[in-house]
């Protein structure tokens, strides 16, 4: 029987000819990723287990993004301890203040990740990479912790649901929109413990920000990962870019899915998640007239060069609606600097927006934009749960980074199209 | 090994940012962390849980972020098993890895009311709900996993 992408390459990194969906397995690990939240509970374990040494310092990634430059006296605590065992372990890959990123969007442009790997990171998001045809899944701390000390992770081999893309998006139609599309069609646990493996002829139209926003956001439908083939836009952007040598798998032609679902590129609409859960989808159209405190472009899911761009098409020579706060996050400092030498930094500030260093901030309600009872913010992150950016009562509407923009400039959840 | 508490019931989708919110993120201080648990959904949890209680759950339980702050504050908070119909991947493996006992039985989920007595045994699976005298079975964990179990989570499992 055939394998599907995701798990030929859990079957090479577990030395097994062949695996099958719900067998359990340990699998070899190239990258094991933590950020400034969940490394210090890993190092915890790491340390109570009476580990003194990692297993390869070259293979673990440690990035401060979620609450740096720090917020407080106690998340300073946190990062401090995560640079000091950083230094201790001589970790290659340590990311502070100047050189970070937010992690999903840091590692693949370093190249720290790369097509074929198998990847776990103390954070949910880690399902981003399967974007450059890895496999890549979110753990805990312990997880983390483990796999700094031997290099392995224990896995259930995933079935999958396969989306065959077809078509084109429209003009302001994005990856956001698609993966917030797929949500509301399958639910929040629609792929719970599976793949999402995207193929079709639609698959060469995508950037690889797309692709890398689409593979994010696989964890809000439950997934234990999301991937695309390697072709040649893949292989473009590996270029020149990969730490290591990327290695090409491909799903068998007799590969089994639990399900097949064709979705037409050109058929999608802008989209937007209304509070409080990701599959909550509505047309943007519909939000006219949902008046709107805030918008946040930035995170893991819509920080990017592609996701700048965007906003910076609608925002410039404009102003946004008074009495909206906009506040623009580039995801590294790549992305940041970027946006200055283009010019996009003095667009977004002359359209009354501020723009941060690169963190997860807002995301999470951490700090830079938390909201007030009552208040609501369209936001390019990925979670709108109660509470999730501020108070319990506030509200979070997910959209792409053109949907946010257009919705600054009314102040009103807008469709990108109609500005 | 058994349990025998009373239950507090909560919905479908109960996320990790309801049962720890991010703003008390920046402390790894178990029973810090513990104090603020459920406070966005159930602001009176934390002042009626009595060690040994029994939390229930619907489907996806523990979905959204991956902070294993999250098991960690419901164990320290008291809970000493969480019954649902489905976990979130990554709150199922974050619970084997730390010891927070979880069971998957919808039927269980459905008959079993908040404030109800329910009994557990998690070598066979049963759970049995004092209350209104019904008795369910959870199926059991595989047997790689029931290894992490009894070594005391995937630290005492891979020392071995």
């Amino acid at each position: 029987m055939g394998m599907t992408l995701t798990q030929k390459i859990l079957a090479a990194h577990a030395g097994l000819p062949e695996v099958k969906a719900g067998q359990l397995i340990n699998a070899k690990l190239d990258i094991v990723l933590g950020n400034d939240i969940t490394t210090p509970v890993a190092i915890n374990e790491f340390e109570r287990a009476g580990f003194d040494r990692v297993f390869d310092k070259e293979h673990i990634a440690i990035v401060l993004d979620h609450f740096v430059p720090n917020k407080d006296i106690k998340s300073a605590t946190q990062s401090k301890q995560c640079r000091e065992f950083s230094n201790k372990y001589d970790i290659l890959n340590f990311y502070d203040v100047g050189q970070m990123g937010i992690e999903h969007a840091l590692l693949p442009e370093k190249g720290i990740v790369t097509a074929g790997d198998c990847v776990i990171g103390a954070d949910s998001h880690t399902c981003t990479y399967g974007a450059l045809g890895a496999f890549s899944t979110g753990v805990g701390s312990t997880d983390m912790a483990a796999g700094m000390a031997t290099g392995m992770a224990w896995f259930k081999v995933p079935s999958a649901i396969k989306f065959v893309l077809t078509g084109k998006f429209n003009p302001r139609v994005s990856g956001k929109d698609l993966i917030l599309h797929i949500i509301g069609m399958i639910g929040v646990d629609g792929a719970l413990y599976k793949s999402m493996e995207f193929t079709g002829p639609g698959v060469a139209g995508l950037t690889m920000d797309d692709r890398l926003c689409i593979c994010n956001m696989a964890i809000e439908a439950g997934a234990k990962n999301g991937i695309f083939p390697v072709d040649e836009v893949t292989k473009a952007y590996l270029a020149g870019r990969s730490q290591r040598p990327p290695v090409f798998y491909e799903a068998d032609p007799d590969a089994v899915y639990e399900k097949t679902i064709e979705i037409d590129l050109s058929a999608l609409e802008p989209t937007v998640s209304y509070p409080h859960l990701p599959e909550n989808t509505h047309v943007a159209s519909e939000g006219k007239d949902i008046k709107i405190d805030q918008v946040v472009i930035g995170s893991c899911t819509n920080g990017r060069l592609e996701d700048m761009e965007a906003a910076y098409n609608i925002l410039k020579g404009k102003h946004i609606a008074k009495g909206v706060r906009g506040i623009i996050i580039p995801a590294t400092m790549a992305v940041y600097k970027e946006c200055i030498l283009r010019g996009w930094t003095t667009a977004f500030i002359d359209a009354g927006c501020i723009v941060s260093t690169p963190t997860c901030g807002p995301c999470l309600g951490g700090y830079m934009g938390i909201l007030a009872a009552g208040e609501r913010c369209v936001s390019t992150t990925n979670r709108n749960f109660v509470g999730r950016m501020g108070h319990v009562d506030s509200e979070v509407y997910l959209a792409s980074p053109a949907t946010a923009a257009a919705s600054a400039l009314t102040g009103y959840i807008t469709d990108p199209r109609t500005v | 090994m058994n349990a025998r508490g009373s239950v507090f019931k909560y919905p479908d989708n109960v996320d990790t940012d309801v049962i720890i919110p991010a703003r008390h993120l920046n402390t790894q201080d178990a029973k810090e962390l513990a104090s603020h648990c459920m406070e966005d959904i159930d602001k009176d949890f934390v002042n009626r849980v009595q060690p040994g209680d029994i939390m229930v759950g619907g489907w996806n339980f523990g979905c959204g972020s991956s902070r294993e702050h999250a098991p960690l504050c419901i164990k320290t908070a008291g809970i000493a098993v969480v019954i649902a119909k489905s976990f979130a991947r990554i709150f199922y493996r974050n619970s084997i890895n730390i010891g927070l006992p979880i069971m998957e039985c919808p039927e269980a989920v459905d008959a079993i009311e908040a404030g109800n007595t329910v009994r557990v045994d998690f070598d066979t699976g049963v759970i049995t709900d004092e209350t209104n005298g019904k008795v369910f079975h959870a199926e059991p964990f595989p047997p790689f996993i029931q290894n992490i179990i009894s070594a005391g989570g995937l630290m005492k499992a891979i020392q071995k």
